[in-house]
C-alpha cells in the first residue's frame, strides 16, 4: 500500500498521531501526479513549491497540536486539488481558456479560504471543460482530460480533472462544481464519490460562474465518509454569496453510521426507460436490492416532467452564462486582442480569438434565447418549466426520503464520440439536470463495472439541506460493497 | 410556427454578442441552433399559462448590512491583471474622437 491510497480519514489519523509528515504526504501526491499525469492530464497547473510550503507549516501545526494534546484542523496536511474555476491568490486561474491563460486572481475563493484554514494543502488546479462548458472535459484550451480506467474514454465533465485526479489517486480529494451535473457524471464516469451540495449550501464567492442560479460548489473523493470530511469544510453561509443560506450547518460525521432502517427511497420509473444501457440498469437495480435488505422501504414513483429537464436547463444555463461571460472583454483582465480600429472591434476580436466553439455556440445561444423575438417564448417557458420539475420534487419528497436514479444512461464514452453533435453530448446529463433546476442535493457513487472495465454510479437525491441524510444512506450502501476500493491500473 | 433560423439571425447575435464568425461558423452554427431549438420546443407540449417562472430554486431575499467601509484589494491590485493600463486606470482604446 502506497501513501496516496489513503483515505482522508486514514490519513488525518496518521499525520494526527505523527506517524505521517505531511510534507512526506505531499511529496507522494506530488510524485503520483509526476508519474500519472502525462497518460491523464487531469492538471492544469500544479503548485510544487507552494504545496511544500503549505504542507511545512502544516507539519508544525500537527507538532504544536500534539504538543498540547489537541486536534489540529481536520485537513491539516491533507494534499487536495481545484478545477480550475476556483480563484486562488497568486495562482494561476484559467477556466481552461485562453481567455485566462495569464490570469492571476488578486484576492482568494470563499471555499478556498476556509480549505486553507484547515490545513488543506492546495497541490494544484484542475483541468474542467471551458468554462465549465461541457460534458466530458474535451473543450479544454489545455487538452482533453483522460479517463484514468480507460485512456481512450472520456472523463467527464466539467469537473472531468476533479474526478480522474481523485480516481488516480493522485490527491485524496478534489473540489468541483455542479451546473447540471458536472460533479456527479464525471463522478460516475471515474468511479468517485462525487456530491452537489443544495444550492445556497456552500459559498459561491470566487467561483467564476457559469450559471448563476444553478452552479453549486461540491466534493470529489474515493468515499463517502472522506466527503462528508469536505463538504464539513466547506459548507455555510458567506456574507459574500448573497445567494447562500444562512442555515446551520450540521455535524455530517456525526450521523454517519446511523443506517437506513425505516427510511423510503423512491425509484423514479422515467429514470429506467429505454435510453438506460442494461449493464447500468442492472447495476442500479442491484442497489436497490442492497437497500431493501438494509430495511429501507423502496417504491415505484414517478417525477411526471423528467423528460423537459435537459432542454429546460440548456436553456436557463445558456441565456445565463451568455450574460455572464459579458465580464470577458479585455478590458479589466483577461486576454485583449486589439487590432487598432477602435474598442468594438478591441472586445469583439479579443472574445473571437479567446473562446472556444462551445463557449462561442452557448453565448450566442443564449443571447438567441434572451433577445426579444424568442424571450417569452422560449427563456420565460424554460422558467415556468422549471417550476413545473420543482414542484415535481417537492410532491416527490412528501412521500418518500430519498430518490433513487443512475447516475448516468451509460458508462464512459469514447474520446471524440460526442464532439461533433451538441444535442448528443448534453442528453448525457439527462438524469443529473433535475436536481440543479430543483436546487436539491444529490450524490453520484460507483456502484458497478461495466464488462469493459467501466465504472457506473448510482445516484442518490435528497431533499434541501439534508446532505447528512444523504451521507448516511450513501455510507450504509457503501459498507456493503468494494466498488469503491477498486483503483485502475495505469 | 417559428420560422427556421436564418444566417441573419445568427449573425445578427454574433454581433450582439461581440464574437465573429467565419461564414462557414455561420452555416454550421444555423443549422445547429435549430436542431437545438426544435428540441427545447419540445417544451411547448405543457401548459404554463398558470405557471408562475422560478429564477432561483431557493426564496432569494434582499440582503441589507451596514453601509460601513470595509478593506479591498486596492487600486494596485485590482489593476495588476490589466491588459493596458494609465494614471491608475484600465486604458482602453480610444472611443470619442
Amino acid at each position: 500500500m502506497e501513501l496516496t491510497d489513503l483515505t482522508i480519514h486514514e490519513m488525518v489519523r496518521q499525520l494526527r498521531g505523527g506517524e505521517l509528515s505531511a510534507v512526506a504526504l505531499t511529496e507522494a501526491c506530488l510524485k503520483r501526479i509526476g508519474a500519472t499525469d502525462t497518460h491523464i492530464n487531469a492538471f492544469i497547473t500544479v503548485c510544487r513549491e507552494e504545496a511544500l510550503a503549505a504542507a511545512r507549516q502544516a507539519d508544525d501545526r500537527l507538532a504544536q497540536a500534539r504538543q498540547i494534546q489537541q486536534d489540529a484542523p481536520m485537513l491539516t496536511g491533507i494534499p487536495v486539488a481545484l478545477k480550475d474555476l476556483f480563484v486562488t491568490a497568486e495562482i494561476r486561474t484559467t477556466c481552461a481558456s485562453k481567455m485566462l491563460a495569464d490570469f492571476i486572481p488578486p484576492y482568494e475563493g470563499a471555499v478556498v479560504r476556509k480549505l486553507k484554514e484547515q490545513g488543506a494543502v492546495i497541490v494544484g488546479k484542475l483541468n474542467m471543460d471551458e468554462f465549465a462548458m461541457g460534458s466530458s472535459s474535451e473543450s479544454s484550451a489545455y487538452g482533453a482530460v483522460r479517463n484514468p480506467w480507460d485512456l481512450g474514454r472520456v472523463s467527464g465533465g466539467s469537473s472531468g480533472g476533479s474526478a480522474a485526479c481523485v480516481a488516480a489517486r493522485q490527491v485524496p480529494a478534489s473540489l468541483g462544481t455542479d451546473t447540471g451535473g458536472s460533479i456527479r457524471q464525471p463522478a460516475s464516469h471515474c468511479g468517485v464519490v462525487g456530491l452537489k451540495p443544495t444550492y445556497g449550501r456552500v459559498s459561491r464567492s470566487g467561483v467564476v460562474p457559469l450559471a448563476s442560479s444553478l452552479d453549486q460548489v461540491g466534493p470529489l473523493t474515493r468515499n463517502v465518509r472522506d466527503c462528508a470530511i469536505m463538504l464539513q469544510a466547506i459548507a455555510g453561509y458567506d456574507p459574500a454569496d448573497s445567494t447562500s443560506v444562512n442555515t446551520p450547518v450540521p455535524d455530517y460525521l456525526a450521523g454517519l453510521e446511523e443506517g437506513v432502517a425505516g427510511k423510503k427511497i423512491g425509484m423514479p420509473q422515467e429514470y429506467f426507460n429505454s435510453e438506460l444501457d442494461p449493464e447500468v440498469k442492472r447495476a442500479v437495480e442491484k442497489v436497490v436490492e442492497t437497500y431493501r435488505n438494509l430495511g429501507a422501504e423502496v417504491v415505484e414513483m414517478s417525477l411526471p416532467h423528467s423528460k423537459y429537464a435537459v432542454s429546460c436547463c440548456y436553456l436557463l444555463s445558456a441565456a445565463e452564462a451568455s450574460s455572464n461571460m459579458a465580464r470577458y472583454d479585455g478590458v479589466r483582465f483577461g486576454t485583449r486582442v486589439d487590432p487598432g480600429k477602435g474598442l468594438v472591434e478591441m472586445y469583439t476580436a479579443t472574445r473571437s480569438q479567446g473562446f472556444g466553439a462551445e463557449v462561442k455556440r452557448r453565448i450566442m445561444f443564449g443571447t438567441l434565447a434572451l433577445s426579444s423575438d424568442y424571450y417569452d417564448a422560449y427563456y420565460v417557458k424554460a422558467q415556468k418549466v422549471r417550476t413545473l420539475i420543482r414542484e415535481d420534487f417537492t410532491a416527490a419528497f412528501s412521500e418518500v426520503d430519498y430518490i433513487l436514479t443512475p447516475a448516468t444512461p451509460a458508462s464512459a464514452f469514447a474520446l471524440g464520440d460526442k464532439n461533433a453533435d451538441p444535442l448528443l453530448m448534453y442528453q448525457s446529463d439527462v438524469f443529473t439536470v433535475a436536481a440543479n433546476l430543483a436546487g436539491i442535493c444529490g450524490l453520484s457513487l460507483p456502484c458497478g463495472s461495466s464488462s469493459a472495465g467501466l465504472p457506473i454510479g448510482v445516484q442518490l437525491l435528497g431533499r434541501p439541506f439534508d446532505e447528512a441524510g444523504l451521507l448516511r444512506i450513501a455510507y450504509a450502501y457503501e459498507q456493503t460493497e468494494t466498488w469503491h476500493k477498486a483503483k485502475p491500473e495505469l | 410556427m417559428r420560422e427556421k433560423i436564418t444566417r441573419e439571425e445568427v449573425e445578427k447575435v454574433a454581433r450582439l454578442a461581440r464574437l465573429e464568425c467565419s461564414a462557414a461558423e455561420i452555416d454550421l452554427l444555423a443549422d445547429q441552433f435549430e436542431a437545438i431549438m426544435a428540441r427545447v420546443e419540445q417544451l411547448n407540449e405543457l401548459n404554463t399559462d398558470t405557471v408562475e417562472p422560478t429564477s432561483h430554486a431557493v426564496l432569494l431575499e434582499n440582503v441589507f448590512r451596514a453601509d460601513e467601509v470595509q478593506d479591498s484589494i486596492g487600486v494596485e491590485q485590482a489593476l495588476r491583471n490589466a491588459p493596458l493600463q494609465a494614471q491608475d486606470c484600465f486604458a482602453v482604446p480610444k472611443v470619442i474622437e
